[in-house]
């Protein structure tokens, strides 16, 4: 099955053990932790009563509600298109398939601000989405509805490049057998294809998630920034380092951590957890 | 219709379990304009419990013929039926392949009670049959392990006893121990001639070994192929049970052996889409070289 992992103080028939990982801790330090580590130093110097005082002002409450809410929110509309997406770019060969497999990649390529501004277009008041949505009386731009479609734009390849490969990998032959052994077509998605696919679903749902929250250059165009309403927690960031409160921005930054790690941290726990449950190890 | 297809062997009116008449395939592909002849006018019928082989080359039809019988894909002409019925797939209809097909994220009992699960049982009920057709292919200890855990030959009885947990009146194996070692592959014949004891029913075995189908078979239907047609319905006239001594040695093994593996080879060796084709014409027996 899966390759044995070399375990530390085996002979192997490959040198650089080492070496590897002296590289690996350099770089993870010096670009992830010791930045990182500087933020939590930075605002622990107004002590943790600071960073709660901060962190309970209600105007920055509102907007951390937002940022997590929405991102766990596009987060999961995400994978359920996601996995659209990924099913009819594994399943099916149609012209213009490859066309559409690389287009899924551009919110990968494309500055996030261009992505902001040419979504704001489309769905402002008087854009050709935003025109006869607000004629509906739905409006999208400068509501959190608008920052959920900017997060949704951004975490959409995420979700379709983690469930995409082990789509392709899962056996025809196993649905096959499924529908001999008397599965009807919705036996066969609930009981042999969406299982295997959970694991990656949750990966997905952790990266798009994550990149959600994170996003500032997309949203903050088509969110329109009206506090209590629309405002996120990584613009109010920015907006402290505008003022020069580095303390105040850090704080913020660090509360924004722990809030991320913490739900990160659920889902790798319901991940191991499934994985254990489905038998991958 | 076509002279050389011999007559089907005949049954009264409705008392065959599996009747096919006049059954014709074509595949298409999508980039050809020709489509492949998979079956040509193939009749046979299958007597209530008995067990049926179809042997024959490559491309003769045979895994075609069975997944038509299963109701998997549909025939282009002709009729089958199976109790009286077009065939339809479902829990009645075990079927077993060469590929062993167990769901990896699900332990092997877990695997085994799948149609039952199906079919809405509740899960203690799942459980305790599951454990009692387990015990029968005697992978009982096996219960709670995982595929991937297991071996070949533990993995095709796991699909074995999946396929007999609903209680089919048909059984259909295609090449089912294929892919097994030959030792591992001879015990679970014994396997199968084991169960034929204690369950009744129909068994269609589709396989390219010739001393499978003699030792397993009531009758072996000898398939030629492009297009797959029925060459010869041959009974097998050795005495039951058949594993508890060896019956290879007997004379109407020998026989029926070396007839169908003519049968065989004369059909390789002329079909000229065949990578022996002609391979036994060629000139001169060559000479070993021998020294230096």
């Amino acid at each position: 099955m899966l390759p044995v992992a070399w375990r530390f103080g085996q002979p192997s028939p490959l040198p650089g053990f080492r070496l590897a990982l002296c590289g690996t801790l350099l770089w993870l330090a010096v670009i992830v932790l010791i930045p990182l580590g500087g933020v939590l130093l930075r605002s622990s110097s107004i002590g943790l009563a600071g960073i709660w005082e901060i962190a309970t002002q209600p105007r920055l409450m509102a907007a951390l509600r937002l940022s997590f809410g929405l991102s766990l929110l596009a987060g999961v509309f995400s994978l359920v298109v996601g996995l659209l997406i990924a099913w009819v770019l594994t399943r099916y060969d149609f012209p213009g398939s490859r066309f559409l497999d690389a287009a899924i990649d551009l919110p990968f390529a494309m500055p996030t601000a261009v992505a902001g501004i040419a979504l704001t277009a489309v769905y402002a008041p008087n854009g050709w989405f935003g025109a006869p949505l607000a004629a509906l009386g739905l409006k999208v731009a400068y509501t959190p509805l608008g920052i959920f479609i900017a997060l949704v734009f951004i975490g959409l390849p995420f979700a379709v490049r983690t469930i995409q490969p082990v789509l392709a990998e899962t056996e025809v032959e196993l649905e096959e057998a499924s529908a001999t052994l008397g599965a009807t077509r919705a036996q066969t998605i609930r009981k042999v294809i969406l299982p295997p696919l959970i694991p990656a679903a949750l990966t997905g749902l952790a990266l798009s998630f994550a990149r959600a929250v994170g996003e500032y250059g997309s949203v903050i165009f088509i969110a329109g920034n009206i506090p209590f309403a629309s405002e996120i927690a990584p613009l109010m960031v920015v907006m402290k380092l505008e003022e020069f409160d580095e303390t105040g921005a850090t704080a913020i930054a660090a509360i924004m951590l722990g809030v991320s790690f913490a739900m990160l941290l659920v889902i790798n726990l319901v991940q191991a957890w499934t994985r254990r449950r489905l038998g991958h190890g | 219709m076509n002279d050389h297809v011999p007559q089907a062997e005949a049954f009264p009116a409705g008392s065959a379990a599996i009747s096919i008449r006049n059954v014709s395939k074509w595949f298409r592909r999508a980039d050809n304009a020709n489509p492949v002849h998979a079956l040509k006018n193939v009749s046979l019928d299958i007597a209530p419990n008995s067990f049926v082989s179809l042997v024959g080359p490559s491309g003769c039809g045979k895994t075609t013929l069975l997944r038509l019988l299963n109701g998997l894909i549909a025939a282009d002409e002709g009729e089958i039926l199976v109790d009286g019925k077009p065939p339809v797939r479902g829990p009645h209809m075990g079927l077993v392949f060469q590929s062993i097909r167990l769901m990896p994220w699900r332990t092997i009992r877990a695997n085994v009670y799948f149609p039952l699960e199906l079919m809405g049982v509740a899960q203690n009920e799942c459980v305790e049959r599951a454990n009692f057709y387990l015990s029968m292919m005697g992978i009982s200890k096996f219960g709670d392990a995982y595929p991937h855990e297991l071996s070949g030959g533990m993995q095709q009885r796991a699909a074995l006893a999946r396929a007999l947990i609903s209680q089919p009146a048909f059984l259909l194996m295609d090449e089912p121990f294929a892919a097994l070692d030959a030792q591992t592959r001879e015990f679970m014949q014994i396997e199968v001639m084991k169960i034929r004891e204690n369950l009744k029913g129909v068994v269609v075995f589709v396989t390219h070994s010739v001393d499978e189908a003699i030792l397993l078979s009531d009758q072996i239907v000898m398939m030629s192929p492009r297009p797959g047609q029925i060459a010869e319905i041959l009974p097998v006239n050795l005495p039951q049970p058949r594993w508890d001594h060896d019956v290879r040695a007997r004379k109407e093994f020998v026989e029926l052996r070396a007839h169908l593996w003519d049968g065989i080879k004369a059909m390789v060796v002329n079909d000229p889409e065949s990578e022996f084709y002609q391979r036994d014409r060629l000139g001169p027996r060559m000479s070993t070289p021998s020294g230096g």
